[in-house]
């Protein structure tokens, strides 16, 4: 019942379907190895959803509106940081007020958009690597968004690792008190990690409104923001892993919608929650094999300087 | 100065009085209130809920005041809510969801001088009426539809919920089919959600990539359209006219219109003579419209809209015997119909359908 074409269009689905989760997990990844936990990423992917859709849609450009899901993305994480890390409050409660308020204004952005349509964004066609069996069109068949999720991937990883930026971000996420003593401005470090994590999002939300489902339905996020957070925690922290994380969750929740299709006889809502058993099951494997979670050791903590 | 202390307390309790007529007053308006299990943006089920909610608004002007709450989930959230348009005054409260039932009936005993509305539900009260439309007889036509434009002989179900409104639709849609084609095949795909574009759109794809190649939809969004559309499939719209998101896709879609009904029980709640009533409209009441046939050949088109007639008129039942189970035992005798209460209450599969229930 498995043959290659099938295959490869289950694989070029879970490409797909991993896309969205890779680069928001991406950008809350690096702003809580700087010490930010951002509760606000469903909203600020919702925003840039309705904002890359309706700048689309107005301007008939998808990088146009892509680049202003980006941008709306960082205005929204500019409201969290500012409250979270230039006026210290809770993290958790200003994260979650950035996703209510981000899910709010995107109704309120998309409400003229209700019940129109674009034309997603192409995918690449390489005649010859495109038509491969099975991998061709998982590999070589998708839209920019899915390359760019790996260039951002590669660059996020290198850039923490191998870099001095990356360094004394992550010095500032591990010990805040330390990396202030050494002069780095702890605050404004922070702050362009949180931007970066709205930018991110806010990218997420553009591949959902303008190459995944190409139209604008309030809440079309459908919860993502909050897997995006499950996985960065599910990843220990690591960019690679999180690759692994994203991937995983993508095929679990396309293979129970095949499953079903052939009728395996397995109840369809065991097969529904499979997805968040398998992170949950990883998640108790990965903190099993390791003494700590490998989380930040200044994750959450508001930073006030002394002077 | 116990003359000041008097005269302060006869200011205060004219201001009292006063405060206490002007909502008097205000409660000439009638208040009436929905609540949609999605977002009224879904271009769906909420989306046509609240069209009807604008048609009252439309209709009755500033003799009524209409709100709405969206995205309440099912279960205690929704009774939260339920309560709480209660309290402001709400004189008719619609609630638009299966899942609303048991919510709507613990309102309404704390609030008997309320009249509430429960769409899609089997239970009522004195004060709550139940309303729903007869969907199945659209997706009757569909079935015949898919039977007639498949070529690969498979149609395929993206499904939200195992529940009676649901099952019923994908046994419609399947005897509809056989009728044109005794070896239809159905693939389904419960999603367990009602509202959630991308798993809609990963479901349509699934079913596409196994071999179905017209796809039937009972959840909210138009992904399922749109990514029939993107891969060359064909598609029938859920609960608004999807042609935009399916140019070449659409076959037709069933609409729901619930406009008429609210009209006639917000008339009926200014008049004072509202009662509890189960209402279950269908193509005769205007409440299932089926959107223009499109995508198809001149005869598939004709075969259709005769169906769509003989439905209308009465001389077609959907659910008409004989109608076997999927262990062949007959459950509707040749020359009857199935009751409308069996048909609400459907947890079991008609013979052709290679899957099980749900849970069962």
């Amino acid at each position: 019942m498995l043959d290659a074409a099938i295959l490869g269009a289950v694989f070029a689905s879970i490409v797909a379907a991993a896309t969205t989760l890779l680069i928001a997990s991406l950008g809350e990844l690096v702003a809580e190895r700087a010490g930010t936990l951002n509760l606000g990423v469903e909203g600020m992917m919702i925003v840039g959803a309705a904002v890359g859709y309706a700048t689309a849609y107005g301007s008939g450009s998808l990088l146009l509106g892509t680049l202003a899901a980006v941008l709306a993305g960082v205005l929204l994480s500019l409201v969290f940081a500012g409250l979270a890390i230039w006026l210290a409050t809770n993290q958790v409660a200003s994260g979650l007020a950035t996703t209510i308020l981000g899910l709010g204004v995107a109704g309120l952005i998309g409400s003229n958009f209700v019940g129109t349509r674009l034309d997603g964004a192409p995918e690449l066609v390489i005649p010859g690597l495109t038509d491969l069996p099975i991998i061709g069109e998982a590999v070589f068949g998708q839209n920019a968004y899915v390359y760019a999720s790996l260039v951002l991937l590669a660059a996020v990883t290198y850039t923490l690792a191998r870099t001095r930026i990356g360094l004394v971000l992550r010095a500032v996420g591990e010990n805040h008190a330390a990396a202030h003593a050494l002069g780095h401005p702890v605050r404004g470090i922070r702050t362009l990690a949180v931007m970066f994590g709205g930018a991110c999002a806010g990218l997420a939300g553009a591949h959902l409104s303008l190459a995944y489902t190409p139209f604008w339905a309030s809440d079309m996020t459908a919860g993502r923001g909050w897997i995006a957070l499950a996985l960065v925690v599910f990843s220990a922290w690591r960019p690679l892993w999180l690759l692994g994380g994203a991937y995983l969750f993508g095929a679990v929740s396309i293979l129970q919608l095949h499953a079903q299709g052939f009728g395996l006889g397995i109840p369809s809502q065991l097969l529904s929650s499979l997805p968040y058993l398998a992170t949950i099951a990883a998640l108790v494997v990965i903190s099993a094999l390791k003494h700590g979670q490998g989380a930040p050791a200044s994750l959450g903590v508001p930073f006030v300087p002394d002077r | 100065m116990r003359k000041i202390l008097s005269m302060a307390v006869a200011i205060a309790s004219g201001l009292a009085l006063a405060g206490a007529a002007a909502p008097a007053k205000a409660a000439e308006k009638l208040k009436a209130a929905w609540v949609y299990v999605g977002p009224v943006g879904d271009f769906g089920w909420s989306y046509q809920h609240d069209q009807g909610r604008l048609a009252v608004e439309k209709k009755f002007g500033d003799k009524v005041e209409t709100t709405f709450v969206e995205n309440v989930s099912e279960g205690p959230d929704a009774e939260r809510v339920i309560e709480q348009l209660a309290r402001a005054g709400n004189k008719i409260i619609f609630t638009t969801s299966f899942g609303f039932m048991e919510p709507t009936l613990k309102v309404a005993k704390r609030h008997p001088n309320v009249y509430f509305e429960h769409a899609t539900g089997f239970k009522r009260a004195k004060n709550v009426s139940t309303y729903n439309a007869k969907f199945h007889e659209g997706r009757y036509v569909l079935g015949q539809i898919a039977a007639k434009m498949s070529k690969t002989g498979t149609v395929g179900y993206i499904a939200s919920f195992p529940i009676p409104e649901v099952i019923s639709g994908i046994n419609s849609l399947m005897l509809g089919a056989q009728s044109v084609n005794p070896d239809m095949k159905i693939k389904i795909v419960w999603v367990n959600s009602w509202f959630d574009p991308a798993k809609e759109a990963d479901a349509a794809k699934a079913l596409i990539d196994q071999g179905a190649d017209v796809i039937s939809q009972h959840t909210d969004s138009p992904a399922a359209m749109q990514a029939a559309e993107s891969r060359g499939a064909k598609a029938f719209g859920q609960a608004s006219d999807m042609i935009k998101f399916g140019p070449n896709a659409q076959l037709t879609a069933i609409v729901d219109d619930w406009a008429p009904y609210y009209i006639e029980r917000v008339q009926a709640a200014l008049d004072g003579t509202w009662t509890s009533t189960d209402t279950w409209g269908g193509m005769k009441d205007g409440e299932v419209v089926m959107a223009p046939y499109t995508n198809m050949p001149d005869d598939v088109k004709k075969m259709a809209e005769a169906t769509q007639a003989a439905i209308t008129s009465g001389a077609l039942h959907p659910f008409k015997g004989p109608i076997l189970n999927q262990k062949g035992e007959v459950v509707v005798k040749e020359g009857e119909v199935l009751a409308d209460k069996d048909i609400l209450s459907m947890n079991w599969y008609v013979k052709g359908i290679d899957d099980t229930v749900p849970g069962k």
